[in-house]
């Protein structure tokens, strides 16, 4: 049995204008156990409606969304989220306040949720790091604290908004070799959304392309068979990538197409 | 036999210590800048009070900065100024920390339910246009001239600017911050104890400072029409006898008096509350008609 599982989901938005926004139409997903899922499309598609919709932020209209075949009803800690800004961390605590924060709500006792939390801070490399406030690091910094927190609450599967589409290309590039590590590590099921065709590639082992908005779908599923190691210039990684590129580059063309009509009207 | 020690001398370049006594000149003129102008700056106070004072418009209606500062000597000698202080500060402490603590509750219900908001806007909406000094007749009659009525009128002038920066940083907590800990399995009561107090806490304080120079304001009115002891009887006391320097010693404390609180407060706020503040975005807030900064560097920017 799979551990997402979602069919014909619709999603609308009501406009106070009238003119209600279809942004999901006919979405159907399955997520398994142990896989990272990258979750593709242009902008604008629905993709963050999605993962909102998965992470109980926002209802569905239409669709079945369940989670461990029961339907997910809210927010909650079986689903860990990585948001791509920096406003989740809570700016009064420490970055080791902040990761175990989840474990502290548990009722944790002081000193075994301080090493438990180390352990994770650790892990994503900040070790040193601990008392420093959300406001004294950088952006790279911040969102492997957001990734610490969330692992430090180990949560059955972990939902990453575009978590480093704010990160220079350097550092971002960083970022997705140590997530792709720590993955490897203990392998907690992932849905990942990027609008970067390259990240998804290095990350991902399956790759759904969404098609332009509004009314999206999924398009495809690319399976990636590239194993731990990955090179952008190896020959199997630019075919994955090349593949992908087709997919999307027509749904990237129309979504800009529609842009211009609407700016024109 | 052994060879001699290799002699190593202590000399450096004329340039680079020239350039070092340079840079320590440099510094020194830098916080001789900051600290003297500062001083220069209150002293010119004093010199352009005397320069008006007799020079000027020499009057017995406005006497020079000698004579008030010889008097304000006086009556710390003889314990008067100091009593009157005493009662001002009690009525202010007691008044504020009553207004403070109710206006926190009331703000942070506000901001968290929709209804209670609905249902206390209207009081808020109109009750914090009444200036507190106009209470004080209605709180004369209800309370008599004690410290009863004193410390409804301190609180009375408190409690809305409380409200509404409370209210104001409750609501404007980000979604994101609220949604993490949903995810992170935190329950309603959890949320509103670990996420939305603490997020609200630089609004509070920014309110409380505000509110602080607003019972200041309040006290002197209220002690000027009923009280028998306060720094605010002091000026009106004294004009019935024509004890003209008494009323500047008067002033001369409120300015002091309010200068050193707020400093107090600020510095409180820094040392115990320092982490609440976001450390790039100082929490600004407008606030009627004022718009204020906190401004808290905790830290410099890594």
């Amino acid at each position: 049995m799979s551990l997402i599982s979602i069919s014909g989901l619709e999603k609308t938005f009501r406009s106070r204008q009238g003119a209600d926004y279809t942004a999901i139409r006919d979405f159907d997903l399955e997520i398994h156990e142990g896989e990272f899922f990258c979750l593709l499309g242009p902008s604008g598609c629905g993709k963050t409606t999605v993962l909102n919709i998965i992470a109980g932020f926002d209802e569905q209209t239409r669709g079945d969304v369940m989670l461990d075949g029961r339907p997910i009803g809210g927010p909650g800690e079986d689903r860990g989220v990585v948001f791509q800004g920096d406003d989740p961390l809570f700016t009064w605590c420490s970055a080791l306040q902040n990761v175990e924060f989840g474990p502290r709500l548990r009722g944790m006792s002081r000193g075994e949720r301080e090493s438990h939390a180390r352990k994770y801070i650790e892990l994503v490399g900040l070790g040193g790091q601990e008392e420093k406030f959300p406001g004294e690091l950088s952006g790279g910094m911040k969102q492997r604290i957001q990734i610490a927190r969330c692992l430090a609450n180990e949560s059955k599967m972990l939902l990453m908004d575009e978590p480093f589409g704010a990160l220079d290309a350097q550092t971002r590039s960083i970022m997705q070799e140590q997530l792709a590590r720590i993955w490897h590590q203990n392998e907690t099921p992932v849905l990942f959304i990027t609008h970067d065709i390259d990240e998804a590639v290095t990350l991902g082992s399956r790759i759904g392309v969404m098609t332009a908005g509004p009314e999206s779908t999924l398009k495809g599923i690319v399976d990636v068979n590239l194993g731990a190691e990955r090179r952008r210039t190896d020959d199997d990684f630019m075919q994955v990538y090349r593949v992908v590129y087709d997919m999307i580059r027509e749904e990237v063309l129309q979504s800009l197409s529609r842009e211009d009509q609407e700016a024109a009207a | 036999m052994s060879p001699a020690p290799e002699q190593v001398t202590a000399t450096r370049p004329a340039s680079d210590m020239q350039r070092e006594s340079e840079d320590a000149w440099a510094a020194l003129k830098k916080s001789a800048n900051h600290y003297g102008i500062y001083t220069v700056g209150f002293f010119s106070l004093f010199v352009l009070w005397h320069i008006v004072s007799v020079y000027l418009f020499s009057s017995v209606l406005f006497p020079p900065p000698l004579p008030v500062l010889a008097k304000a000597g006086e009556l710390m000698a003889n314990g008067k100024l100091f009593e009157h202080v005493g009662y001002s500060m009690m009525r202010i402490a007691v008044g504020f920390t009553l207004g403070s603590a109710i206006g926190i509750v009331i703000g942070l219900l506000m901001g968290s339910f929709a209804s209670v908001r609905r249902f206390l806007d209207p009081y808020v909406e109109t009750l914090r246009f009444i200036p507190a000094v106009a209470m004080i007749t209605v709180a004369v009659i209800w309370f008599g001239i004690g410290e009863t009525s004193k410390f409804f009128i301190i609180t009375y002038a408190t409690v809305f600017i409380v409200i509404l920066t409370t209210a104001a940083g409750v609501s404007s907590i980000v979604p994101n911050k609220v949604r993490a800990a949903q995810s992170l399995g935190a329950t309603r009561t959890q949320i509103f104890f670990l996420v939305t107090l603490p997020a609200t806490v630089p609004f509070i304080l920014t309110g409380m400072r505000v509110a602080m120079a607003n019972a200041f304001t309040t006290i002197v009115a209220a002690e000027l029409v009923a009280a028998n002891h306060g720094i605010g009887t002091l000026p009106w006391q004294s004009r019935l006898y024509m004890l003209i320097p008494e009323i500047f010693v008067a002033l001369l404390t409120l300015a002091l008096l309010g200068f050193t609180v707020d400093r107090c407060f600020r510095w409180a706020i820094y040392k115990f509350a320092g982490r609440y503040s976001p450390v790039r975005a100082a929490a600004q807030i407008v606030c009627g008609d004022c718009y204020v900064g906190l401004s808290l560097r905790r830290t410099k920017h890594a």
